[in-house]
């Protein structure tokens, strides 16, 4: 079964932060629900909110803070 | 009875052929990024090719449908879907009152328009259904759509078949990277012969930065200026000039740096330097450039800029005599 991933949907700068001064969204290990918000992707001075569709546990961040990444990219790889 | 908005995307807005006639007063001509795919999904759904659409950006919009229509969408590789059932891009599908329009991740290009038959009835304000955000006039109360948005659709007196669609090759392609072609401006002159070859050699990306106002490129090398006295009235910055009218598709490069392509809702005057304009045959291309594509600078001269727009011009043509 392939590995379970979060995708970006929409290009853009990836952050892991909500702001720069704040901890990150999840850290490797933390486990995600359905809806938590594991990054943003600026692009046009918008910040879109990256969620989970699915729950588990963060296995890897694919990209780094402030990685430009492209729509339908894997942002993060989900553990078990 | 019309459109009920469940999620909006990113930036979804209604947009026409635009506003001209009131960039004198600083009211930008605003109106779809990518006019062509705007009018040719309107000749898809049977209305003038003018009628107010939707224009979604990056992300789809999630639209439920509360009467019959008629439906198109084109520009953008942005797969969609009636009900969860997959229906193809540049061609008419009929939605029934119920059924939810929805989208999938883009694939490629930028903007979508989605239009629907009857065209989508917002008040005209000043000539135009188009929404200009920054100075929160036309369109649906002056700004974006959002969740609950419920939007009228106008009578639709003709009615066109299912699976109307426009052909592959006369649909822009929409590659991974792009030239824009410029011709030289007023100001040329102003920086110096190696950064005017610098300016087309080099290969540019498209910043973040890439919205209805304008589009900025990185990654080239700085333009030098020639030295100059800066008159009376421009700034101390030699990107600096006396201040100038900013014509939709020029290029200003604020300290030499990142040259910004002006769009369709852009300001009308200021006082940045313009290295020249962007034939308007390739403004609707801009409004299908993705963040980090790369874009090359071409030089042409007016007689080639007149040459395009004419052949763009025909493209049209061909798909209403063949569609």
């Amino acid at each position: 079964m392939p590995r379970q991933q979060i995708v970006s949907p929409l290009p853009g700068t990836f952050y892991r932060r909500p702001s720069p001064d704040q901890p990150p969204y999840k850290e490797e290990g933390d486990s995600v629900e359905v809806g938590d918000t594991v990054g943003l992707v600026e692009v046009m001075k918008l910040f879109y909110e990256v969620k989970s569709d699915q729950s588990g546990t963060i296995g890897k961040y694919l990209v780094g803070n402030e990685d430009t990444v492209t729509a339908g990219q894997p942002l993060v790889d989900l553990g078990e | 009875m019309g459109i009920k908005i469940i999620s909006p995307g990113l930036a979804t807005s209604v947009q026409d052929l635009g506003r001209p006639g009131y960039y004198h007063l600083g009211i930008p001509i605003s109106g779809g990024m990518d006019r062509f795919a705007l009018r040719a999904a309107n000749h898809l759904v049977g209305n003038p090719e003018g009628s107010a659409v939707l224009e979604a950006v990056f992300l789809g919009p999630e639209i439920e449908f509360t009467t019959d229509a008629m439906v198109a969408v084109t520009g953008a590789e942005l797969p969609l879907k009636v009900d969860g059932e997959p229906k193809e891009i540049w061609t008419s599908f009929s939605v029934k009152s119920g059924q939810t329009l929805s989208f999938e991740f883009l694939k490629a290009g930028a903007r979508s328009y989605i239009a629907v038959s009857g065209g989508i009835d917002v008040p005209v304000v000043l000539g135009s259904r188009s929404t200009y955000g920054l100075g929160a006039l036309g369109g649906h109360e002056g700004r974006n759509l959002q969740s609950g948005d419920k939007l009228e659709i106008g009578d639709s007196s003709i009615t066109v078949d299912e699976g109307r669609q426009v052909p592959a090759n006369l649909r822009r392609g929409l590659g991974s990277s792009a030239e824009l072609r410029v011709v030289p401006g007023l100001y040329w002159h102003r920086i110096t012969e190696d950064s005017q070859k610098y300016f087309f050699d080099d290969t540019w990306k498209v910043a973040s930065e890439a919205d209805r106002i304008g589009y900025r490129f990185q990654h080239g090398r700085a333009l030098r200026f020639n030295e100059r006295k800066q008159p009376f009235g421009a700034g101390s910055d030699p990107s600096n000039i006396v201040d100038s009218c900013y014509p939709y598709g020029s290029i200003q490069v604020p300290g030499g740096t990142e040259p910004i392509v002006l769009h369709r809702d852009a300001v009308s005057g200021g006082g940045y330097f313009m290295i020249g304009t962007v034939i308007s045959a390739d403004m609707d291309l801009i409004g299908q450039l993705q963040p980090n594509m790369d874009v090359k600078f071409i030089e042409v001269d007016i007689d080639t800029a007149l040459a395009a727009r004419m052949n763009r011009q025909s493209n049209m043509q061909r798909i209403r005599e063949v569609v």
